[in-house]
C-alpha cells in the first residue's frame, strides 16, 4: 500500500502521482494520510486503485472520478464527487452541499447526512444515503437513482426529469413536477441491488418512490411558476 | 386627406412612436398564445455600439507605417498567468462559444475548419464537445457551463483551454433553452436527456455560489487537468468592474466578457432586449479593473457582442481588450441568413436578415437545426473557407488601421487613438468626444 501525507507531500504532488496510475499499475492501494480538510483531492481520477482518505476532506473530494475507488473516513465538503463517471465513492461520515452533483455514473455512498441539493442535476450516478438530506436535492436530476434511507427536505426533486427518487422517511415538500409513484416490483428490485450495493440494511419495501410528472418537458405556459 | 362627405381637410393619420407596428404586433401575438416570445441572436435594438467611434489616425505628432509593407503583428498569447500551455493565437479574432445542438454537427465542423485555417480557437457550448469540433479545431476552447451537458474529464483534457461560463451578454442571469424541435438522438444522448422534451440550460452552476467557491472550483479544474489549461471565465455585460475584479480574484487567466448585442440560441426577446448591458459600456470599465488590480495584459480580456470587422476589433483592442470573440458574424459569414434563401423565409414569416427562430430548427441555410434534409444544403468545407476568408479580411483591416496609428501590432492601439462621435458613445468609452479633451465623469472635471 502506498501511502501519502497530504500536509507534507502537497495536493499538487497528490493528484499527479494519483494520475499517473494506468489500467495495469501495481500501486493499485493508496492510503492518504492528514486531509486535514484539503480542497480537490484525489481529482480526475482514472484507474481501477483503492484510496482510503483518512480524515475529512473539503470540496470537491474525487470531483470526476472515473473506476477509482474511494473511501472517505471522515465527512466531505461540497461537491464531493461531482460529475463522477464510475467507480465508487463512500463517505463514511456527513456530506455538504451538492454531493454527486451532475454525475454521470458510478456509485455514491454517504453512511451519515447529505445537506441541500444533494443530487443536483444528476445524469446517471447512483447516490445511496444512509441518513437525511437537505433541501432541492435532486434539482433538475437527468438519470440514475437516489436513494434515501432518511429524511428528505423541501423540494425534493424540482424540475425533474427522469432520474428515480427513493426515499425511506418523510418528505418535507415536493419540488415543482415531482410526484409520488407506484413502486412496481421492477422498482423493488432496482433498490434492493441499490441498497445492497450502499451496505445499507433498509427493507426496500419501506420506501417510496417519486419520479416526474412530465407536465414540464414540453414548455406549456400554464405549468409555468 | 379629405373627407369624404364634407370635403373638409381631415388629420393625417400618424403611427404612434410609442405604440409602432412592431410593438402593436407582439401585443397581439401575446394576447394570441398567452407566451413570450422566444428567439435567437442578440439584441436587436439600436444602442451605443463601436460605430461611434473614430479613430483619428497619424498627424505630425504620429507617425505612420505603410499600408501593407510595414509589419503590424497580429499574434496574441491567451492564458499567461497560470497555465503551463497558453494558447499562441495568430489573430485576435476568436470563435465564441456555440452549442452542438443549437448548431449542426457539420456547421461546427465548419466553425473548426475556418478557424484553423485562420490560426484562431473556436469554443464549444453548451451540449459537449463533438469529434467534428475537435478534430477540425487546432485549438479548441471547452465551455464549462451551469448545466454540464457532456461534461467528462477526458474532454477537459484534451481542450486547449476551458471557459467557465458565469453569463453571456444575451441574458446575464437567465439560463438557456434548447427545445424539442431541435433533440435528436445525437443531442439527447450526449445531453443524458429523452429525445424530444425541451432541454433546460440551468441558469446558474449546481456546485458553486460565489467567487470564493468558483476559486475552488478553478482549484479543482487545474488539479485535473495539470495545471495546463488556461482558465477563461466569462461574465455577460453587467457589472464589468466587479466581475472583471471577482474572476482575477478567483485565479482566471481570462476574462471574456460579452455585451448584450452577443447572440443567444434561444431566449426570451425581453431578455434579449431589456437585460445586460452594450459591449461599449463594459470594456473600459473591465479594463478599469484589471488596471487597478495590475492584471492588464497579465489577465487577457476578450470582449464580445457586435464584433463585425475589423474597425470593430481595432476599437475594442484600442480600449484594452487583448482579443475579441464573434459569433453572429462568424453565422452570416458561413450563410446564415443568406438572401439566396429568400422564398424559404419567406415561407416562414420572415426575411432574409431577420430570421432569429434558430430554437425552431427550421433554418434554411441548415447551419441552426437539426434537420438532416436542411443539413444537405450546408457544406462544412465551404463553410470553413468563407470563415476563414471573414477573418482574414477583418485582420488586414484591423492592421490597416493601426498602421495608420502608427503601430506595429495590434496590442499597440491605445484609447488615445479614439475620439467618440456622440455624448453617450463619450461617456460610455471614456473616450473623448470628437474636437474635444473631454468626456462625460473624465476625472478632474465636475460634470
Amino acid at each position: 500500500m502506498q501511502t501519502f501525507d497530504l500536509e507534507a507531500q502537497g495536493l499538487r504532488a497528490l493528484n499527479s502521482a494519483l494520475h499517473a496510475q494506468s489500467a495495469d499499475t501495481n500501486q493499485t492501494h493508496w492510503e492518504i494520510v492528514n486531509p486535514k480538510g484539503s480542497h480537490a483531492i484525489a481529482v480526475g481520477l482514472d484507474a481501477p486503485i483503492e484510496v482510503d482518505i483518512k480524515g475529512s476532506t473539503g470540496y470537491y473530494c474525487g470531483g470526476m472520478n472515473k473506476q477509482a475507488t474511494l473511501h472517505v473516513h471522515g465527512s466531505v465538503g461540497p461537491g464531493t464527487a461531482e460529475n463522477m463517471m464510475s467507480g465508487m465513492i463512500v463517505v463514511e461520515g456527513d456530506a455538504s452541499q451538492y454531493a454527486g452533483a451532475t454525475g454521470h455514473g458510478g456509485t455514491l455512498v454517504i453512511k451519515g447526512n447529505a445537506s441541500s441539493r444533494c443530487g443536483i442535476s444528476m445524469k446517471g450516478i447512483d447516490i445511496i444515503v444512509h441518513g437525511n438530506i437537505g433541501h432541492m436535492s435532486a434539482f433538475m436530476a437527468q438519470s440514475g437513482n437516489l436513494v434515501v434511507c432518511g429524511d428528505a427536505g423541501d423540494a425534493l426533486g424540482d424540475s425533474l426529469y427522469e432520474a428515480r427518487l427513493f426515499v425511506r422517511g418523510s418528505v418535507k415538500s415536493l419540488g415543482a413536477d415531482c410526484i409520488e409513484k407506484e413502486m412496481r416490483p421492477e422498482h423493488i428490485a432496482i433498490l434492493e441491488e441499490l441498497l445492497e450495493r450502499g451496505q445499507c440494511d433498509a427493507k426496500a419495501s419501506e420506501f417510496k418512490r417519486y419520479g416526474s410528472a412530465r407536465k414540464l418537458y414540453n414548455f406549456n405556459i400554464d405549468n409555468a411558476y | 386627406m379629405k373627407d369624404d362627405t364634407t370635403g373638409a381637410p381631415r388629420t393625417m393619420p400618424i403611427q404612434s412612436a410609442t405604440f409602432s407596428n412592431p410593438v402593436n404586433a407582439e401585443i397581439r401575438r401575446a394576447a394570441a398564445t398567452g407566451i413570450y416570445d422566444i428567439r435567437g441572436g442578440g439584441a436587436k435594438r439600436k444602442v451605443p455600439h463601436f460605430d461611434d467611434l473614430l479613430f483619428l489616425g497619424a498627424s505630425i505628432s504620429r507617425y505612420p507605417l505603410e499600408g501593407y509593407r510595414e509589419k503590424c503583428e497580429t499574434s496574441v498569447t491567451l492564458g499567461t498567468r497560470f497555465a503551463s500551455k497558453p494558447i499562441e493565437l495568430d489573430i485576435p479574432v476568436t470563435i465564441a462559444g456555440m452549442s452542438f445542438g443549437a448548431l449542426s454537427g457539420p456547421a461546427k465542423e465548419a466553425l473548426g475548419r475556418g478557424a484553423t485555417m485562420a490560426g484562431t480557437s473556436t469554443t464549444t457550448g453548451d451540449g459537449g464537445m463533438t469529434e467534428e469540433e475537435r478534430g477540425h479545431s487546432n485549438k479548441l476552447v471547452y465551455q464549462y457551463l451551469p448545466s454540464r451537458y457532456g461534461m467528462n474529464p477526458d474532454d477537459l483534457r484534451r481542450c486547449d483551454a476551458i471557459e467557465i461560463v458565469v453569463g453571456q451578454g444575451a441574458k446575464p442571469g437567465g439560463g438557456g433553452m434548447l427545445l424539442g424541435q431541435k433533440i435528436s438522438d445525437r443531442v439527447a444522448e450526449m445531453r443524458n436527456l429523452p429525445k424530444g422534451i425541451d432541454q433546460r440550460s440551468a441558469c446558474r452552476h449546481p456546485d458553486w455560489t460565489g467567487p470564493d467557491d468558483l476559486e475552488i472550483k478553478i482549484l479543482e479544474l487545474r488539479e485535473i487537468t495539470n495545471w495546463e489549461k488556461p482558465i477563461y471565465i466569462k461574465v455577460g455585460g453587467a457589472r464589468p468592474y466587479f466581475d472583471t475584479t471577482l474572476a482575477v480574484k478567483a485565479g482566471a487567466d481570462v476574462v471574456v466578457l460579452d455585451g448584450m448585442q452577443g447572440g443567444t440560441a434561444a431566449t426570451q426577446d425581453v431578455f434579449i432586449e431589456h437585460v445586460g448591458q452594450p459591449i461599449l459600456a463594459c470594456i473600459r470599465e473591465a479594463v478599469r479593473a484589471l488596471q487597478d488590480l495590475d492584471m492588464h495584459r497579465e489577465v487577457q480580456l476578450i470582449v464580445s457582442g457586435g464584433i463585425r470587422n475589423g474597425a470593430d476589433v481595432a476599437k475594442a483592442m484600442a480600449m484594452g481588450a487583448d482579443a475579441v470573440a464573434i459569433g453572429t458574424a462568424a453565422l452570416i459569414a458561413l450563410g446564415d441568413n443568406d438572401p439566396k434563401w429568400e422564398a424559404d423565409y419567406n415561407a416562414l414569416g420572415t426575411t432574409a436578415g431577420a430570421y432569429d427562430d434558430w430554437h425552431e430548427g427550421q433554418d434554411p441555410a441548415g447551419i441552426t437545426t437539426q434537420d438532416p434534409e436542411l443539413m444537405k444544403r450546408f457544406d462544412p468545407i465551404e463553410g470553413g473557407r468563407r470563415l476563414n476568408n471573414y477573418l482574414k479580411v477583418m485582420t488586414l483591416e484591423a492592421q490597416t488601421i493601426a498602421r495608420a496609428c502608427g503601430k506595429n501590432h495590434l496590442h499597440n492601439l491605445e484609447p488615445e487613438d479614439l475620439c467618440a462621435l456622440t455624448l453617450e458613445a463619450a461617456a460610455m468609452a471614456k473616450i473623448p468626444l470628437a474636437g474635444t479633451d473631454w468626456y462625460p465623469g473624465k476625472p478632474g472635471t465636475t460634470y
